[in-house]
């Protein structure tokens, strides 16, 4: 059961190396843009072919280059939800949806289809006709109305303005919820990734580089690269100093972990927003700053900060939660203190 | 004036444009669908290159394949019984091959300007490839498609080199409007030729006003697809 896809691609100054498998739920592939994303959904819809390995569902071989099978995208039932959502332009939402169903009791249940994603009332207009996140929902109704076996997710939301995007993610995390197969979704967007994804593929440059939990991934990204799209913005090599320290190179300072820390370990990083105002806490990782720049936003300070006054010491954000004085002290907790491997 | 002019011109053009459409079409869509790229620029090159050559030269090129002592009109002659040179059939010929090319490379041109994600959605959606093509592929292709065939249909019916050299200019069976309007001037019929000209001003002007009307409809497409 499930979906399991170990496939490579190769292209000239290019190539793609995936292997994953999910049950049900939402896995989430994060990954900077020409990542190979894209590519390896395309692959699993049966748009792309790849260049040799498998690909399953629910039991049936949709893809096998040992075996020479090769699923039209017809017959894979897989359903897809394209980047720009891909509505026919001339066909007005009902035609749209009605697409997707066999001929009998289609006006029934293109009706249903309305009424479930909120649509009453659009049968008539044409997709150019509609908002942003109407738009999607038409996409999304379209998508299940042919009852796909697996859902893949192109981002979804990288069409959508700001606003619209936070209700659209609500509205896609209930559905997704009613919806019982595998779903696979394709992100750039960390946010997006830790808000909907219970379990998430990090790829870099074509290749899966890390794969877990999601919230375990971003507490614990253990690789440097994973940190960066994950969203920590502060990461500068770093030596073990045993025990649970360590030297952070660029900053110029001592920081202790949570656990002992590994001798392979190349680089720390710390969010930006996991550093707060050195009151209460005790002596650890407690540090004089000096201010470089600060930028006031609405919910917060955030600023460029020296940790240590050593010539050549390289600055990191921090991000405070607003207040009138900005603080001279700063410290982080332990566990937030992230040892990583890999290059900076 | 004689009236056999209009109405040989009036068959050729529409037969010529018929098989022009399809062909035009279907030629279209199977060089897009070719991955080398050389065989897809020879294949193109081919396809075009009636419209560069000179009517005559095309003519002549014609006369060449299909001639009676010409290997394929002796096969057609000998197995079908068919004669193409200087018949009638022979100004639909260099009809169809002299527009040809104004219909292939405006299909082209628009199927690939369909965005190619629509077609992938359909298919995902379980759609065969006979609904995609005319469903969705035809329908936003279909402002550039006619706009090509409106123009294959001027050029078939206006076409005179390549069915002089191939047709002929038999009175009653081969003689075109252009040609009649040339014969009738080599002739000193004046009169007769500017009947025929105004004839052809005539549909000349529909054209182009059909060709207006479709551009108008593309841009209301374009709008609807767009917002």
């Amino acid at each position: 059961m499930g979906l399991g896809v170990d496939i490579r691609r190769k292209l000239k100054g290019f190539s793609l190396d995936a292997a994953f498998s999910i049950e049900d739920g939402v896995l989430g592939i994060l990954g900077a843009s020409g990542s190979g994303k894209s590519m390896m959904l395309r692959s699993v819809a049966g748009i792309d072919q790849p260049t040799e390995g498998r690909i399953e569902l629910s039991g049936r071989v949709l893809y096998d280059s040992s075996r020479g099978i090769h699923l039209r995208p017809q017959n894979r039932r897989v359903g897809y939800l394209f980047q720009h959502y891909a509505l026919f332009p001339h066909m007005t939402v009902a035609e749209n949806i009605s697409c997707a169903l066999p001929r009998d009791h289609r006006r029934a249940k293109v009706d249903m289809l309305m009424g479930r994603f909120q649509l009453r009332g659009l049968e008539k207009r044409y997709p150019s006709q509609l908002s942003g996140g109407q738009q999607q929902r038409v996409a999304v109704a379209r998508c299940v109305a042919a009852e796909p076996e697996a859902l893949l997710l192109d981002e979804p939301f990288s069409a959508l303005d700001a606003g619209m995007r936070e209700q659209m993610q609500l509205e896609l995390q209930a559905m997704l919820r009613d919806y019982g197969g595998p779903v696979v979704l394709v992100t750039h967007d960390q946010r997006e990734a830790y808000r909907l994804c219970g379990r998430l593929a990090v790829f870099e440059a074509g290749r899966c580089i890390a794969k877990g939990n999601t919230k375990e991934l971003f507490t614990r990204p253990g690789l440097v690269q994973v940190a960066r799209l994950t969203g920590c913005r502060n990461i500068s090599p770093a030596r073990p100093l045993g025990g649970k320290k360590l030297l952070a190179l660029d900053w110029g300072v001592e920081l202790i972990t949570d656990r002992p820390v590994p001798g392979d370990v190349t680089a720390v990083g710390i969010r930006e927003e996991r550093w707060v105002h050195a009151e209460g806490l005790g002596a650890v990782n407690r540090f004089i700053i000096s201010y470089l720049e600060r930028f006031e936003e609405m919910d917060a300070h955030s600023a460029r900060v020296l940790l240590s006054d050593q010539p050549g010491a390289a600055s990191l954000r921090v991000r405070l939660p607003r207040r009138t004085q900005l603080p001279d002290a700063l410290c982080v907790a332990p566990e937030d203190v992230l040892p990583l491997r890999g290059e900076v | 004036m004689n009236i056999s002019p209009v109405l040989i011109s009036i068959r050729t053009s529409i037969v010529s444009i018929c098989i022009t459409f399809v062909l035009g079409l279907m030629v279209a869509k199977a060089v897009a669908a070719i991955r080398r790229p050389w065989i897809k620029g020879l294949l193109d090159g081919l396809c075009t290159l009636p419209m560069v050559l000179p009517p005559t030269v095309a003519g002549f090129f014609l006369l060449y394949l299909f001639g009676v002592k010409r290997p394929i009109g002796q096969f057609l002659l000998d197995y079908f019984g068919v004669k193409i040179a200087f018949s009638w059939e022979a100004t639909v010929l260099a009809a169809f091959v002299l527009s040809f090319p104004l219909m292939y490379r405006s299909a082209r041109g628009a199927l690939q300007q369909v965005d190619s994600s629509l077609l992938d959605a359909a298919r995902t959606l379980g759609r065969s490839e006979m609904w995609v093509f005319f469903r969705v592929e035809l329908p936003l292709a279909l402002p550039g498609v006619m706009s090509g065939a409106v123009l294959a249909f001027a050029r078939g019916l206006g076409e005179f080199g390549a069915t002089a050299m191939i047709a002929g200019n038999i009175q009653g069976r081969t003689r075109t409007l252009p040609l009649a309007i040339y014969s009738a001037v080599a002739g000193g019929d004046l009169e007769s030729a500017q009947d025929y000209v105004l004839i052809l001003l005539g549909v000349s002007l529909l054209v182009v006003l059909g060709m207006g009307s479709l551009s108008g409809n593309r841009r209301s497409l374009r709008r609807r697809g767009e917002g």
